[in-house]
């Protein structure tokens, strides 16, 4: 817990004289990688932050979209690595409860949880598996409990990951625009600590993040109660409808020392804290202790002394533990004082803003070689491949996982978990879809081909419900940014946001960055994560039953985009090649043509084809229907390749259309009148996937076969190993 | 006609309940706060689901003993029509309204899904408008929903004809796949699977009408024409 010799000499000139222990340790706490964000904030300034439904305000810790008829929707996204590594319960459970917590802050309620979830290899590694049973598990104890829907995810494993876990959490919250909180304070009012007390949980967290995995620091790991969590929401609600709170702030990474200088320096004021007054867990905590300490369940709360005792009410009403811990100053510093004796005295603004790093960056090395492979030979049996395919832990069903998180609550939940995108309906008559995506393995063979197919993918997979795509969130995690090649992938990939959501026009609306992720075994692959919200004016696309004699048309071109296909690496063990890339262009003509088409409500399914490729959409949408197929891989539209690869390619910009057979004529026309690439490539029939071209049977897998593989080798993986 | 939904510290389905009952089936209710006196008034009762008390514990066991269980007991000796939902459930097991227990699912697996009861007595408050043996595409969610009943209880449960939903498929183990229960009385029904997750087509996957059936069947227990 210490500052580098320039940062140390930057804040000695910024207040004129050497700080005390405690000021040290809170801009400690601060500065950290984790809280301030120094290696990172210069490059995300590039990423486009407006757009007509964009909301912002001081201080805001969710991004704020406008959904009309009064309504908003807030949405956020942060990620809890390194204590879920350690502890994945408590990890993962804790990094729902802050997620949650930065929704509640803008005033909203939260409506819904997704997660994405990364672990090293659950076949061969039972610490894997052991830390993937127990993040799933603390996930679902905590999101269940507070009665938010889990409604969305994605999952892969990867050695990479081996020894460590990506718990990537984002959480979307709804309500009126007239009661989002407008975060202002004026001298005199009241600083109200509210919720869980302050124990000596999750000390210095935030460095502990900020360093890479190297002791298991528990005492760094924070403690869940979600039923405090519970609680505090219901209280904050309840105390905004009473206009109790003039501004708000949760206690995240850094606990007091971020959650008071953030706050003093969001609202141009300063505060003056007692520590003397926290309620507390444990006797006999220092004043770091409780300055650093990240104990959960814990919100800043700046009233004023009219509505102080309402507030107080509220509390005692849910029996919820709270503390009037300081006043508002018009000084601009964050005084820390014990009853009478003064501890600490910073600017806020200094603390609050450490300064920024310019780190140097080169380009990879393994990145001139990566794309060059000698393509593996075909295998015998296609059949074959295909069920391994559909075993395989990153493509099989997740419902081992979702099935344990409750994502019916709240009785919003649409279109459910294992779909393209989950949708919600919402309180003015529109819906909501939500998906997020990432994807290690095409962000290590090109970071910046890589991140643009997840923005791609999570898009398309939105608008497979008929939504239309209106803000996003990323979250970028990498390791060690001192290394400049670990840098340079950082810089490629927000490059790469950015020019996708400028060419597409959505706004980034919020985001996280995670660095220092590695282990003794090195660091892990670019892993940025993207979400994306859409928003349905008219009725959404649930998928409907297909029938017999059902036809399927493709659309998008597939190509030799095999590097980092789950075919690649799963069945050839082969890390290299050429990752799909996304012609934006292209790709923003045939996302508008299948929105409209959706729109004309002519399409039965609307499924996107990705992580598997062809083969594993098609199987997917047999297994899930209970019926067979019979599909003429000659007509799909594609550069010149082998079958397995017209297969497996994993190229974006494509999706599948199950459409009634009546419809042909139409849906086709209108989609050659578009000019999209298509084809009509075959009918759903009989119990078996099929594929076959000219002269011969490609493939032909029985569905029930195909069925429980698909269904139920997660679950086997992880409770038989 | 008004139907009091009592809301508990963890209640989650206390406003899911509430839509449901007000802006679909427009009975008029109140959300009542576990340490108020119910107030006068009432027609009928609905204990949530949820996570009273966070589970602590055991589901359900302190909740039984707010201060508004007194009330609740009061009105169901009176005849009241009182339906508990999951927690709800949990909770009238506890505060001995309902015989039995629920514990652990077979699986030790919180469980979220789609699944189907079939209607065993359509005699009370609640399924008055269903037929014997019509099935009921419905939610559930729950880690501590596997009923159990000494082979005393059960028989005396079957006896009474006091088994009013069993599950049409094996979900957690319950004795005699019981997904829910009535009081010898029958006024009082207890219940895992969410009818309010169940009653509206637009989130139901399968058929709405039959769980909305348990809600026109109040209407009708209640005197109110649809």
């Amino acid at each position: 817990m210490s500052l580098t010799p320039n940062e140390s000499e930057y804040l000695e000139n910024k207040i004129g004289r050497k700080p005390n222990l405690l000021e040290l340790q809170i801009v400690a706490a601060e500065w950290s990688e984790h809280c301030s964000y120094k290696s990172s904030k210069k490059h995300l300034k590039i990423l486009p932050k407006n757009g007509e439904r964009v909301i912002s305000g001081p201080g805001y810790d969710s991004g704020v979209l406008d959904v009309g008829d009064g309504y908003v929707v807030t949405v956020h996204i942060e990620s809890h690595n390194h204590p879920s590594a350690v502890e994945p319960y408590g990890g993962a459970a804790t990094g729902v409860g802050g997620v949650i917590r930065d929704i509640l802050s803008a005033g909203t309620r939260p409506i819904a949880i997704l997660d994405g979830l990364r672990f090293g290899n659950i076949e061969t590694d039972s610490h894997a598996r052991w830390l993937f049973k127990n993040a799933v598990r603390g996930i679902a104890d905590y999101g269940n409990c507070l009665g938010i829907p889990t409604i969305g995810g994605e999952i892969e494993f990867d050695d990479c990951f081996t020894n460590y876990a990506l718990v990537d959490v984002a959480s979307v919250g709804f309500g009126k625009k007239e009661k989002l909180i407008r975060n202002r304070a004026e001298k005199g009012d009241y600083v109200v600590l509210i919720g869980g007390s302050t124990g000596r949980d999750g000390i210095g967290g935030s460095q502990f993040a900020s360093d890479k995995l190297e002791a298991e620091n528990r005492s760094a790991v924070q403690i869940p109660d979600p039923f405090i969590e519970k609680l505090v929401i219901e209280v904050i609600l309840e105390a905004r409808n009473q206009q109790c709170i003039k501004a708000m702030k949760d206690l995240g990474g850094g606990g007091l020392s971020c959650a008071i200088s953030e706050t003093a320096d969001a609202l141009g004021v300063g505060i003056e804290l007692d520590l003397s007054l926290v309620h507390k867990r444990e006797q006999n905590m220092s004043p770091s202790e409780l300055m650093v300490s990240e104990s959960q369940e814990r919100m800043l709360v700046i009233t004023d002394e009219k509505k102080l005792e309402t507030l107080k009410k509220i509390c005692e009403k849910f029996r919820v533990p709270y503390s009037v811990i300081g006043r508002i100053t018009d000084d601009s510093m964050m005084s820390v004082v014990s009853g009478k004796n003064i501890l600490a005295t910073l600017p806020s603004q200094i603390v609050a803003n450490a300064p920024l790093l310019d780190r140097p960056s080169s380009k990879p090395k393994y990145l001139d070689t990566i794309e060059k492979i000698v393509k593996p030979e075909t295998p015998k049996d296609l059949s074959v491949t295909l069920l391994k395919m559909l075993s395989n832990p990153n493509i099989a069903s997740k419902q081992w996982v979702y099935t344990q998180y409750d994502h019916e609550v709240g009785i919003r939940t649409v279109v459910k978990p294992g779909n393209d995108a989950s949708v919600l309906r919402l309180d003015n008559g529109k819906f909501l879809a939500a998906k997020i995506d990432g994807n290690s393995k095409h962000c290590y063979i090109n970071p910046r081909d890589g991140v643009m197919g997840c923005f791609d993918e999570a898009c398309r997979n939105v608008i497979c419900t008929g939504a239309k795509p209106i803000g996003m969130v990323d979250h970028l995690q990498f390791g060690n940014p001192e290394d400049q090649e670990i840098f340079w992938t950082f810089k490629e990939s927000v490059q790469s946001i950015t020019d996708y959501a400028k060419y597409f026009e959505i706004p980034c609306v919020g985001g996280k960055v995670s660095l220092y992720n590695e282990t003794d075994n090195g660091p892990i692959k670019p892993t940025p994560l993207i979400g994306v919200l859409g928003l349905i004016d008219g009725k959404p696309l649930i998928p409907k039953k297909i029938e017999n004699n059902d036809i399927l048309i493709i659309v998008g071109t597939t190509k030799d985009e095999l590097g980092g296909s789950e075919y690649y690496e799963y069945v050839h063990n082969l890390v290299g090649g050429k990752c799909p890339v996304v012609d934006m262009k292209y790709s923003k003509e045939i996302q508008s043509t299948i929105l409209a088409l959706v729109k004309n409500d002519v399409v039965k399914v609307v499924h996107d084809c990705s992580k598997g490729g062809l083969a594993v959409a098609m199987s997917k949408l047999c297994i899930l229907n209970e019926i067979g197929c019979s599909i003429t891989l000659d007509k799909v539209p594609s550069e010149k390749l082998r079958p397995d690869e017209l297969l497996f390619s994993e190229s974006h910009s494509r999706f599948l259309l199950v459409i009634n057979p009546e419809k042909e004529n139409e849906v086709m026309s209108f989609l050659k009148q578009k000019n999209v690439p298509c084809a009509m490539i075959g009918k759903f029939t009989d119990k078996n996937i099929i594929f076959t071209n000219q002269t011969h049977s490609i493939m032909d897998v029985r569905v029930d076969i195909a069925q429980e593989k698909w269904l139920n080798s997660l679950g086997a993986f992880v409770t038989h190993g | 006609m008004k139907v009091a939904v009592i809301v508990f510290p963890g209640s989650n389905c206390d406003r899911d309940m509430y839509h449901v009952l007000t802006d679909v089936f427009k009975l008029e209710s109140q959300l009542v706060w576990h340490t108020d006196e119910l107030p006068k008034g009432m027609d009928a009762i609905v204990l949530p689901g949820g996570f009273s008390y966070g589970d602590r514990l055991r589901a359900g066991v302190i909740a039984a003993h707010s201060p508004v269980i007194k009330d609740v007991k009061k009105m169901a000796e009176k005849g009241m029509p009182v339906l508990g939902v999951c927690n709800g459930f949990q909770i009238l097991v506890e505060s001995g309204l309902l015989p039995g227990a629920l514990l652990k699912n077979t699986s030790l697996n919180f469980m979220c899904k789609w699944t189907e009861i079939i209607v065993k007595n359509n005699k009370t408050p609640f399924t008055n408008k269903l037929q014997l043996d019509q099935r009921i595409p419905i939610a559930i969610a729950n880690g501590e929903g596997r009923y159990y009943a000494d082979e005393e209880t059960l028989s005396s449960l079957k006896k009474n004809n006091q088994i009013v939903f069993t599950y049409a498929e094996q979900v957690n183990g319950a004795s005699l796949d019981i997904a829910g229960i009535c009081n010898k009385e029958g006024n009082v029904v207890g219940m895992m699977p969410h009818p309010e997750r169940s009653a509206e087509q637009i989130i139901n996957p399968g058929n709405a009408k039959p769980a909305s059936l348990i809600f026109e069947s109040l209407l009708s227990t209640l005197g109110v024409t649809a």
